[in-house]
């Protein structure tokens, strides 16, 4: 062997402490970026941040104004996001994983929901209002409902179509994040080891017995992730609430998902957009609470991944 | 071995042939498996002898392209029509696997996996499942007071061992060994054997080994399977010290394989 030409083991080190060194960098630049946010975004905004600014709702004066309408449109946004687009993502996933027929028809599914993660959101927005929001004119219009049941005022309100509310918000977001979902759900599930699945099998369990009992278990930590991250990302959308017609100006909290809504990124780009300084700040400090809000749900999740983590 | 009380065929197979789309991986095999007795498939690797086993449980319904053509039976009912329920099958049938795969849970819902599958029970007739089925796989007194801990944290001759409990636990007809001890070293493949040994006494177990001593150590009956033929079948000692095959000869010998 000794015959045969030696790679020099010192150009070997060079190259290895190159590349890490090029790590390292890169991800400096990332967190560099993050810090430059918060603290350009905190010197903005820290002297507007008080409890006030939680408590008070949209206003003409920034001294008054505000996120409290935002923050309640937020949290009820995010809850029908959630509630709508992790059910529908994950079942899709596990159709296309553990039942469905590999065929023409699946991949050409498969091919179109990878695209749909491409689409701009924008798109989402104008879909949600001609489906959502008018619902193709079919019955009235979005001020003129033909079909009201309830009281407005309260909880128990429906009506069609479901014009510019808090649920075509939700169901919009829900599309906007539907694609990252089932994409990262199907990750989640085809990580389980086929082993598993055949255990299962061979035990006379039914396909269904083995994705809720051996797939599912195993896949959620996973599932999870994906979901958190891409719920996040529609918590700070803005472009489709803007355009299914999401208010700027808003002084109340909503009573039902029927109801006028406005959001934390809506309300952000309203203050930013708005030719007085003092309205800059208060833009700063109502991106500090959208953090915040980010950082709770995102704290939340993490906790849940764990725990299911521990349990499997 | 056609001892009085073990003349039952529990498995027949009548030019059974079996292929993965185009490829033809079993060629009419005929053969029967006597009820409470081991027989061993052995032969060179891709010769279809875990093919083979793979239908009978009719795993190889997972695999698109996978089809067969024959006759292969259970206590003389066919297993290969559209019609029957493999859940049905797969609980008369039960199927360790090559590499040890407890389900990431505890010791105690691994075993009580199957039987919540199939029956209603309370938590006392599950205790009994559970230690009934340990005892026989020889790990009751390993694990006895830890069963609510993950199965992950066993060794992996406890696992592969805490696999067999769990096919046991639904009290099977027919027990498949898929190389059941190659991925294990030789104590444990030691304790394998002697409980497949214990087990023909309540079982009928067909047992697919790369090992030809294990073979001999384990089984009543050898098949040698090669290229998707059924070269010879007959009784273990034969087989090993007088086969009539020229082919089989030199696969025991090691000439080939």
């Amino acid at each position: 062997m000794s015959r045969l030409p030696r790679r020099s083991y010192k150009k070997k080190r060079m190259y290895n402490y190159l590349f890490a060194t090029f790590c390292v960098i890169v991800t400096s630049l990332s967190v560099a970026a993050l810090f430059t946010l918060i603290i350009t975004i905190g010197i903005q905004g820290w002297h507007h941040l008080d409890i006030d600014l939680l408590q008070s709702y949209a206003s003409r004066f920034p001294e008054k104004a505000g996120v409290k309408a935002a923050v309640w449109g937020t949290i009820w946004l995010c809850g029908i996001c959630v509630f709508t687009a992790i059910p529908i993502g994950v079942a899709t996933a596990l159709y296309l994983e553990e039942f469905a027929k590999k065929n023409k028809i699946t991949s050409a599914i498969d091919i179109n929901i990878s695209n749909l993660a491409g689409v701009p959101s924008i798109v989402y927005g104008i879909i949600g209002l001609t489906v959502f929001a008018r619902m193709f004119g079919l019955f009235g219009t979005i001020n003129d409902p033909l079909v009201e049941i309830g009281n407005p005022m309260t909880f128990f309100y429906f009506r069609l179509p479901f014009g510019s509310s808090l649920l075509v918000g939700g169901l919009t977001l829900a599309l906007v994040v539907l694609p990252i979902i089932i994409v990262s759900s199907r990750e989640a599930v085809r990580a389980v080891p086929s082993s598993l699945r055949e255990a299962s099998l061979a035990l006379g369990a039914s396909r269904w017995e083995t994705v809720q009992k051996v797939v599912l278990p195993k896949a959620i930590p996973g599932i999870l992730t994906g979901s958190i991250l891409s719920v996040s990302r529609a918590i700070g959308e803005a472009a489709p609430i803007l355009v299914i017609g999401g208010f700027l100006f808003i002084r109340f909290t909503p009573e039902n998902v029927f109801d006028d809504f406005t959001a934390m990124p809506l309300q952000i780009f309203n203050w930013a957009s708005r030719p007085q300084e003092e309205f800059h700040a208060v833009a700063a400090s109502g991106i500090i609470v959208l953090l915040c809000v980010l950082l709770v749900f995102n704290s939340i999740a993490v906790l849940l991944r764990y725990r299911f983590q521990g349990k499997s | 071995m056609q001892d009085s009380n073990s003349t039952d065929i529990v498995l027949r197979a009548k030019n059974f042939s079996a292929w993965y789309g185009e490829f033809q991986a079993l060629h009419n095999i005929t053969m029967n498996v006597p009820a409470k007795n081991v027989t061993a498939l052995i032969g060179p690797s891709g010769c279809g002898k875990s093919t083979f086993l793979r239908w009978i449980n009719r795993m190889n319904d997972m695999i698109a392209i996978a089809h067969c053509d024959g006759v292969l039976e259970i206590e003389n009912k066919s297993i290969l029509n559209k019609s029957i329920d493999v859940v049905a099958l797969r609980r008369r049938v039960g199927m360790v696997f090559q590499k040890p795969n407890p389900f990431p849970k505890s010791i105690y819902d691994n075993v009580a996996f199957g039987p919540n599958l199939h029956y209603r029970l309370t938590r006392k007739q599950k205790d009994e499942i559970v230690e009934k089925s340990l005892t026989d796989a020889a790990l009751w007194d390993e694990v006895k007071d830890r069963l609510k801990d993950s199965a992950l944290g066993l060794s992996g001759g406890q696992q592969q061992r805490l696999c067999i409990a769990r096919a046991l636990a639904v009290s099977p007809d027919l027990l498949l060994m898929d190389e059941p001890a190659s991925a294990l070293d030789p104590r444990a493949t030691a304790k394998i054997e002697s409980l497949i040994s214990q087990l023909k006494e309540d079982y009928t177990i067909l047992i697919v080994t790369h090992n030809m001593q294990q073979a001999a150590r384990v089984s009543q009956q050898t098949a040698f399977f090669y290229e998707g033929e059924l070269i010879e079948l007959s009784d273990t000692e034969q087989m090993f010290t007088n086969p009539t095959k020229e082919k089989t000869e030199d696969y025991i010998s090691g000439r080939f394989g």
